[in-house]
């Protein structure tokens, strides 16, 4: 105690800063940084959790190159990404522009928007898939039927499933977008708008010259996050499809649950920690393209 | 007399635009209604397309609580979402506060190294994570389904820019009162950065609760699973029928928008901060 008494103000701050940081440090290394060492190192071993880990080089590498379903997951976490991000923007910019206007129980009309963020995806893509059965059971096929229109089948065709499972992916991250948009519009200061009244400009003008270049920043941002969204999804896809994960011929499987198969079904780990860092570098180009955006606006 | 007819035209593209709304605002709740309706059918009823039930009853709730599992489940996820959100509150913030109101050397690192965690996808770490889980005995237990989680980059970042806006002379001001730092942060700087507080109490209470990668990784008995977990297994079950399902669903969701419905405008406040912060 004495020794911290006789220590200088600033030094008593470093004291108090490291004190303040130790565990979270501790944390970070062990829970973090250490881990992701970890991964990239199994990526070039063999192992299936039980016998040796014995060194492979790029083997799991030239082997996910080879692997037909690799392509197949592949293509379908870019089908995701690539249908999924811009249907969501231009719905939840639609959407915010036109609720941003509205003042008759604006807060209700928001609320309705809303609610399916707060909701969790597991839940809802169990209550989706009941939606997309067959006569009697799935509501879909059943107004169908009503109107006397031909069944759909959703999940167990090829070409069906992919968006029947992205359809409560866009679905359920709706919400958010539309306030962070509904957000973005509100901080454009009213004199632009009141200068282009003035001026008497239409609206088509306003938007493409004032509204949407002011809202890079939130667009950018919007894009970026539901990019890794999607990149990311495995939730929906898994609880939609569990008797079949990954749909029919893998028709829907997305990187993360091949992760998931490979790594805790058949054991192979290090295959698995290769296919770990393959979308880590995804993600890590996604963010690069984010920071590289943002600094040019 | 052209001038009335301009606004009567607004007025009518404005209920038409009004009317459109609402119906997009009816059919982004439809899943919702239909889980919660399905959930108070009785089994003839299910498959009937009529949103209200003819004959609402609570049997489907009475039958899956009584089954014991979704008890166990949603007292898990609760316990789990809790501790995970106090941890997050406390250690986010004391670091956050550190990063902007202290001067030390090795400050800059310690920030990005916590801002790059960000980067690194959480679907890397689970294999490492699941070893180690392995090797310390902590798959199947609370602490292995909330370990991973106890501390975010991103929750550490929210605070920082939050305190920013705290002035460095009440901080000043408090160490002249003869305050101790951890005084200080407790009792000078946390009240004033509350609505930053609430909003990462929400995200991570939400985000624990619906979580389900690393939950169905490192749980394996049905008495660990969270919610999310369990009710992905149930739906499974060969002999569970649809209107149990939606129970089961209904029961992981409701206390989520309960929630949402009371605390309304904070939550969606919390959102666009983070948003628009992070």
């Amino acid at each position: 105690m004495s020794i911290y008494r006789n220590l200088t103000i600033k030094q008593k701050q470093i004291v108090w800063a490291w004190t303040f940081l130790a565990v979270p440090v501790v944390f970070y290394s062990v829970i973090r940084f250490y881990p992701t060492g970890t991964a990239i190192l199994i990526s070039f071993q063999d192992w299936n959790l039980l016998g040796a880990r014995t060194w492979t080089g790029f083997d799991n590498y030239i082997k996910l190159w080879n692997d037909p379903v690799f392509w197949k997951v592949f293509r379908n976490t870019f089908a995701y990404l690539l249908i999924g991000t811009p249907v969501s923007l231009v719905l939840s910019f639609v959407i915010a522009y036109h609720l941003d206007k509205v003042r008759f129980m604006h807060g209700f009309m928001r609320m309705l928007y809303f609610l399916p963020f707060m909701t969790s995806a597991v839940a809802m893509a169990w209550v989706w898939r009941w939606f997309y059965q067959a006569v009697p059971i799935g509501l879909f096929n059943n107004v169908l039927a009503s109107f006397g229109i031909a069944q759909i089948e959703f999940l167990n065709s090829t070409t069906n499933a992919l968006p029947a499972v992205l359809a409560p992916a866009v679905w359920a991250g709706l919400g958010f977008q539309v306030i962070i948009f509904m957000a973005g519009i509100r901080a454009i200061p009213t004199s632009y708008y009141e200068a282009a009244r003035i001026d008497g400009v239409g609206w088509w003008v306003v938007l493409t010259q004032i509204t949407l270049p002011l809202l890079r920043p939130t667009i950018v941002f919007i894009v970026v996050f539901s990019s890794i969204g999607f990149l990311r999804i495995f939730d929906h896809v898994f609880n939609m499809t569990t008797n079949n994960p990954g749909g029919p011929l893998n028709a829907t499987k997305p990187l993360v649950l091949m992760i998931y198969d490979t790594a805790f079904n058949s054991f192979n780990m290090g295959y698995a920690a290769a296919q770990t860092v393959v979308l880590f570098t995804i993600l890590m180009c996604v963010s690069l393209i984010q920071l590289r955006l943002l600094r040019s606006s | 007399m052209a001038k009335k007819s301009i606004s009567a035209n607004r007025n009518m593209g404005q209920i038409l635009r009004w009317l459109v709304l609402f119906g997009g605002g009816v059919l982004m709740v439809m899943p919702i209604a239909y889980m919660i309706s399905t959930s108070l059918k009785w089994p003839h009823e299910v498959y009937n397309v009529n949103l209200i039930p003819v004959e609402p009853t609570l049997d489907n709730y009475m039958f899956v609580l009584e089954d014991g599992r979704f008890y166990m489940w949603f007292i898990n996820s609760g316990i789990i979402a809790v501790l995970t959100t106090i941890s997050n509150l406390l250690f986010d913030s004391l670091v956050g506060y550190t990063l902007c109101k202290f001067k030390f050397p090795g400050r800059t690192i310690v920030f990005i190294a916590i801002l790059s965690t960000l980067m690194i996808p959480t679907e890397m770490l689970v294999i490492p994570w699941y070893l180690m889980s392995q090797s310390f005995g902590w798959l199947d237990s609370y602490w292995g389904i909330m370990f991973p989680g106890l501390m975010t980059g991103f929750g550490t970042f929210l605070m920082k820019q939050f305190f920013e806006t705290v002035p460095d002379d009440f901080i000043e001001a408090a160490r002249i009162d003869g305050l101790n730092e951890l005084q200080i942060w407790w009792t000078v700087a946390l009240p004033l950065v509350k609505p930053a507080l609430a909003a990462l109490a929400i995200f991570v209470f939400l985000g624990n609760w619906t979580a389900f990668l690393w939950p169905l990784i490192v749980t394996n008995s049905t008495e660990m699973y969270t919610i999310p977990v369990g009710l992905s297994g149930f739906g499974d079950e060969a002999d569970v029928a649809w209107e149990l399902i939606m129970t089961g669903a209904a029961i992981s969701t409701i206390p989520t928008l309960i929630v949402f419905l009371i605390f309304q405008r904070f939550i969606i406040r919390g959102v666009v901060m983070a948003g628009l912060k992070g």
